[in-house]
């Protein structure tokens, strides 16, 4: 029994997370002022779960008869969704209002959205991996069509179901191929019984479908379909959170699984697959981004061209790409979450000024605003000395280090694509006069929450070494 | 005399290629989310069968979870689907196409 509650000591943050949700539940049923009781909470949840996941970042245990893993990097994705999820509660305080009515759901459903990714990063089983893709799953298709009025919101939230329930019932079916052959579904086993399973063609079917399932997930090139349609539909800040705490839940899971391929030496087996996704996903969000007048597609394509520089790490499968991928992702979030709550700030009243021209000349009439924006972007694209440069800088040498030269080159030539249309927002805001009078709202949570993230930018690009060198040592 | 795992296997593998088929080809809404259902319990198939083959009971219990989320998803695709057809009056995927390029 000591043992269990030892064991409960080292699952703090999901155990804040899921009191959350309990209170939430508890204080929208009685209160009337629950918008504010659970915006404050929500806060509260999202920062004790993220700096205790920080502070406890070095207790690396199993816990639950090998079913969960704490501390190292699971803390280090804790770490990234929870401060997130915290900067998009920060954003979501005045937007939810300007978007449309607050639904009293809004805040309960965000955070059983991160619970679910915290078990995806922490999972040793595959049980946990679909209780916890599930658990961010359904709570994101809720979050799409929060507006229930809106029909965009609608039409969001129907292809994203659709699409999202298809590529579970890949990794479902994958899963039980996976479990028939093997015959266990725990990662560790799975790992030890791997080298005599690599010629048995049921469980590499297995595993190829677990894999597309997750490329729907992390909304890569073939599979990437719904992601401008749902990131136009959704509301901005939750947009925001698809596009950053949903792909890097995803990405945590397959590094979960991965990790026992590669150390099986099958990794090879399914390199070329994964060099197909990430070649293809660069190319084509870099390229189909530049055609797009609307700013939210247009980080949608940008967020599967990410997709793809973040699969080089899982191709190149050496710990030099793992370490490469954790930090890219936390780079990545916090410079698209600043990105998003921008675009949240400038967004008007029924969706409008979401096209490109309303940031021409934002700099004349808020050079704070433009300023931040310009963090992102550069960071986007991957201009030193921003946190995106070095995420692609590692990934890049992981690449390189095991003989995929040419994909790094891709990579390179990609991102030499993406800096025209990102860096074309900024000429827009610096260099074009005012073609609208676009006012961007006035938040003083939403700014707090775009300084915040962008702090976080120049940390991770000011000190990569020492951040590497944690993840690294964890692996 | 036990039916051998591959009847199951070859089921399952079929109940799985009529959803995916169903998924693609269909144009209402309700009857994707149907052929989603049929990819979900041909994959619970798979489980028990494995699960009974093997002696192992994980697979059963994987199924219990399955279920429970299949049940989760249900409740809320159908929602989005009512809340869809409120404003549009159609289920047909083909003319849910307001967001495009």
């Amino acid at each position: 029994m000591l043992n269990s509650l030892q064991d409960l000591y080292h699952i703090i943050p999901l155990l804040i997370v899921s009191g959350g949700i309990l209170v939430s539940i508890i204080v929208e049923m009685y209160s009337k002022d629950s918008e504010k009781i659970l915006f404050a909470l929500s806060i509260l949840v999202f920062g004790a779960a993220g700096l205790f996941s920080l502070y406890s970042v070095n207790n690396v245990s199993i816990l639950f008869n090998g079913m969960l893993a704490t501390g190292g990097n699971v803390n280090v994705f804790s770490f990234i969704f929870n401060i997130g999820a915290f900067i998009v509660t920060l954003l979501s305080a005045d937007y939810i209002r300007k978007y449309g009515t607050y639904y009293g759901e809004y805040y309960i459903i965000l955070q059983s959205s991160v619970l679910g990714m915290m078990l995806m990063a922490g999972a040793k089983d595959l049980f946990i991996i679909f209780i916890g893709l599930e658990l961010m799953s359904i709570s994101f298709y809720v979050l799409a069509g929060l507006n229930r009025k809106r029909y965009n919101a609608n039409e969001a939230s129907l292809k994203y179901f659709l699409l999202g329930a298809f590529a579970t019932g890949f990794i479902v079916y994958g899963i039980g191929l996976i479990y028939g052959t093997a015959q266990t579904t725990s990662i560790d086993i799975l790992t030890v019984r791997f080298p005599q399973l690599t010629g048995n063609l049921l469980f590499l079917a297995g595993v190829l479908l677990f894999l597309v399932g997750f490329t729907f997930k992390i909304a890569a090139f073939p599979f990437h379909m719904w992601v401008p349609d749902v990131y136009q539909g959704s509301p901005t800040v939750v947009a925001g959170l698809f596009s950053t705490g949903g792909k890097a839940a995803a990405f945590s899971a397959i590094l979960v699984t991965l990790a026992a391929l590669f150390n099986g030496n099958v990794g090879s087996l399914f390199t070329p697959y994964l060099i197909f996704v990430s070649a293809l996903s660069m190319i084509y969000g870099s390229i189909v981004a530049i055609s797009q007048d609307d700013i939210k597609r247009m980080l949608a394509y940008s967020s599967i061209s990410h997709a793809g520089y973040l699969a080089i790490g899982l191709a190149a499968g050496n710990s030099e790409g793992t370490a490469g991928i954790i930090f890219y992702l936390a780079a990545y979030s916090f410079m698209n979450l600043g990105a998003f709550g921008i675009v949240a700030l400038i967004e008007g009243e029924n969706e409008t000024n979401l096209s490109i021209a309303s940031y021409a000349g934002l700099a004349k009439r808020n050079p704070a605003l433009a300023a931040l924006l310009s963090i992102f972007m550069f960071s986007l694209s991957g201009i030193p000395p921003f946190a995106g440069f070095f995420g692609k800088y590692y990934v890049f040498f992981a690449a390189i280090k095991s003989g995929l030269t040419w994909l790094a080159l891709i990579g390179i030539l990609s991102s030499v694509i993406s800096v025209y249309f990102y860096l074309r927002i900024v000429v827009l805001m610096y260099f074009k006069d005012q073609g609208e009078e676009v006012i961007p709202s006035k938040s003083a949570m939403g700014m707090v929450g775009v300084v915040l993230s962008a702090i976080l930018v120049v940390l991770l690009g000011v000190f990569p070494g020492s951040i590497i060198n944690l993840i690294s040592s964890f692996l | 005399m036990t039916i051998p795992i591959e009847y199951y296997l070859a089921l399952s593998a079929f109940m799985f290629l009529v959803g995916v088929t169903g998924v693609l080809i269909r144009r209402n809404a309700i009857v994707v989310f149907m052929s989603i259902e049929l990819m979900l319990n041909s994959a619970n198939l798979t489980l028990v069968a494995f699960s009974s083959y093997l002696g192992n009971s994980v697979g059963q219990i994987f199924v219990f979870f399955v279920m429970t989320v299949a049940a989760a998803e249900a409740a809320v695709g159908l929602a989005i689907i009512i809340a869809l057809f409120r404003n549009k009056l159609t289920l047909n995927i083909d003319e849910i196409n307001i967001l495009k390029w």
